[in-house]
């Protein structure tokens, strides 16, 4: 593809998004650069094995933002997983809805970006980090910011519920902004549904300050229409003694890419990755992980594991950066895939750059097939074939789940995935 | 109980078993002895049902059905159980998750009602005292750092609990030490009936001091060359394999 063609996708968008009146400056500027960079060429090293302007340009034949869905009590309370009694704020095709949200009287504080402007929004996830940034600060027109205030726990998780839907494959751009300030501790929980399978593309950015000793969760369940075009830039800014712990599932979807980068600024905090990736069919999930350690003493732990069955197609890329000044730490990446098919495929790419000399790092990834003595063994102890392999399968990914700290959402996510390696695999 | 009938197995082309014969009656314990690559361990892999092997000629017929027909878990579920020669690590399924399972499958296919949890652990519990072996490790990952001898009780845990008509120990002696091997074998005689077979695979004549055999058979290339009662065993320990060797070279000339 050309320049031509990708600045003709960014164009286009920018052309059918009218300006809105908050966040001139950053929608100027991002603007200019995407004019100048426009959207990843497939050659570009950062979306080698993920052509998602390709994708884009042969899927969305509307470039325009997509209208709020027609979105109901009912239909958001099906969504609503067992056991979970948090808060719950619903968007409509990235539009924050505040008569479907739900709050239990926690204390933390809220905006809505479109009504009151968040000063602090696009300074960690920084316009030219990727082109998809500088769309979504060009395009968003709406999204919350979320601030928990110094030594506040809040003790029941805030559920983000995302509907999208949009008939002629508009665009969806969702957009949050999380401070967690000092000694402050909460824990989120995302999921996106379709409500058909319209295709559409979603390009969401999330940036989240996590403050000195704050400590924060973030799980994500990705199971989105085989028609979805996804994009997710999130970004976290880590200080002093914070820790700050991600999970991403994704189970479905047409091409998902997960930017996920995680900023280590300090001495004593620690950053943890977790992801599993079980793809049937033709979805292609590409996780593009960056974990920068910036000061000494400072920690990061990372395991992505894999399921691919089908077409379907993993990437992974686990960037880890050491800086000079950051001497002590601790880095640890793990990848491991197995393919059930000869067409499902995977690539995986550890990246590391280590400028400091006294540090522990690791890092390692694994392809293979499911362990066929393993499935003997069991077999010969009376298990049926595709009860040994569910087994074997779901054992692979129970390292995973058991990493996402709310036990009635991994519950949820453990039942979909059961469902899934029940079913088609 | 069982007959094999001139059975010929290959794996990737080589011609393994050349034509197996044998006659196991209930209640009869057969020690299957051999140098190394003369296809023992082969045997007890064809008779669970392992995909590698290709069956080329012959039958197996247990109880009156043809073995080979059957896949390894309707084997398993017909009674044959088969203590392998390397237990499998598997990370993340502990001996008790994937037992309850394979305990109820093979008692359903028996007509027998299905164990509760609390059953289940009962029953459990007065089997992991027959190999001294602890809860605690049957709720780690299977095999996943287990010593030798706990790898080797482990199986024939399983075995007391699976409650098999067949049981073929695959080398289960290699490696023990005296008492871990004092220790399965003494399991692996509590759970002898009139009923049951055992086909014990093994390179050394030392367990057969502990599980002591009705019949041995010595198998060569492929052949069972030489059968004989226990007394071959003491005579193999005694004088090595080459008399055989001799012997089955100069028979078959």
């Amino acid at each position: 593809m050309t320049t031509i063609t990708k600045n003709k996708i960014a164009d286009q968008i920018l052309g059918l998004h009218p300006n809105l009146n908050k966040y001139q400056e950053i929608r100027k500027n991002s603007k200019a650069f995407l004019q100048d960079a426009g959207l990843p060429a497939p050659k570009e090293e950062e979306y080698k094995f993920t052509a998602i302007s390709k994708k884009l340009d042969q899927v969305i034949k509307n470039f325009g933002p997509a209208h709020p869905a027609d979105l109901d009590q009912e239909l958001v309370q099906k969504e609503v997983f067992e056991g979970f009694e948090g808060d719950l704020l619903i968007f409509n095709n990235g539009i924050y809805q505040s008569e479907l949200s739900r709050f239990t009287g926690q204390d933390y504080t809220f905006k809505v970006l479109e009504l009151e402007e968040e000063g602090e929004l696009g300074k960690i996830a920084k316009t030219e980090k990727d082109p998809f940034v500088a769309l979504n600060n060009a395009t968003f027109r709406s999204g919350v910011s979320i601030h928990v205030g110094r030594n506040k726990q809040i003790e029941k998780p805030i559920f983000l519920l995302f509907f999208n839907q949009a008939n002629k494959g508009e665009i969806i751009t969702p957009r949050l902004y999380i401070q967690v300030e000092d000694n402050a501790e909460v824990t989120f929980l995302e999921n996106t549904v379709s409500l058909n399978d319209a295709p559409y593309f979603s390009n969401m950015v999330t940036e989240i300050k996590v403050a000195q000793n704050a400590h924060v969760h973030y799980s994500r369940l990705q199971a989105e229409s085989r028609k979805a075009i996804v994009v997710n830039n999130f970004e976290t800014d880590i200080h002093r003694d914070a820790t700050f712990t991600s999970s991403v599932i994704s189970l479905s979807g047409d091409m998902v890419r997960n930017n996920l980068t995680l900023n280590l600024l300090d001495s004593g905090c620690e950053g943890n990755m977790y992801g599993l990736y079980l793809l049937n069919g033709k979805t292609h999930v590409d996780n593009h992980t960056n974990v920068d350690h910036t000061k000494p003493h400072a920690e990061s732990n990372e395991l992505y594991k894999g399921i691919l069955a089908d077409q379907s197609r993993g990437v992974f890329n686990g960037k880890i950066f050491v800086r000079q000044d950051a001497q002590k730490t601790n880095a640890f990446q793990q990848n491991n895939n197995i393919l059930l098919s000869e067409d499902a495929t995977v690539n995986t790419k550890p990246q590391l750059e280590i400028w400091a000399d006294d540090v522990k790092c690791s890092h390692g990834c694994t392809t293979g097939q499911l362990d066929e003595e393993a499935l003997f063994y069991l077999q010969a102890r009376g298990l049926a074939k595709e009860q040994a392999k569910g087994l074997l399968l779901y054992a692979f990914a129970g390292e995973v789940l058991e990493k996402i700290s709310d036990d009635s959402f991994r519950e949820f996510v453990t039942i979909k995935v059961q469902e899934r390696l029940g079913s088609s695999f | 109980m069982l007959t094999i009938k001139n059975l010929h197995a290959s794996i990737e082309g080589n011609e393994i078993l050349r034509g197996i014969n044998l006659e196991i009656k209930a209640g009869e314990v057969h020690a299957i002895m051999g140098p190394n690559g003369s296809g023992k361990s082969t045997l007890a892999s064809v008779l669970a049902g392992r995909e590698e092997y290709e069956v080329t000629e012959g039958e197996v017929i247990f109880q009156g059905k043809d073995l080979l027909e059957m896949a390894p878990e309707e084997r398993a579920r017909e009674g044959v159980f088969l203590a392998f020669q390397y237990p499998v690590e598997i990370p993340g399924v502990s001996t008790t998750n994937f037992l309850r399972t394979a305990v109820n499958q093979v008692r359903e296919h028996r007509g027998q009602e299905a164990l509760d949890a609390v059953k289940f652990l009962s029953v459990m519990k007065e089997k992991m005292q027959l190999v001294e072996i602890d809860q605690k490790l049957l709720s780690r990952s299977l095999n996943e750092g287990f010593s030798g001898g706990e790898k080797k009780r482990n199986e024939i845990f399983q075995m007391a609990m699976l409650e098999p008509t067949l049981s073929i120990l695959d080398e289960t002696d290699s490696g023990l030490d005296i008492d871990a091997l004092r220790i399965v074998s003494n399991g692996v005689n509590k759970l002898k009936t009139p009923e049951t077979a055992t086909i014990v695979v093994t390179h050394y004549q030392r367990l057969l001091d502990y599980i002591v055999p009705d019949f041995v058979h010595v198998l060569y290339k492929g052949k069972i060359v030489k059968s004989g009662s226990k007394e071959l065993a003491l005579e193999l320990e005694e004088k090595g394999y080459d008399w055989i060797k001799e012997e089955a070279e100069s028979a078959s000339v």
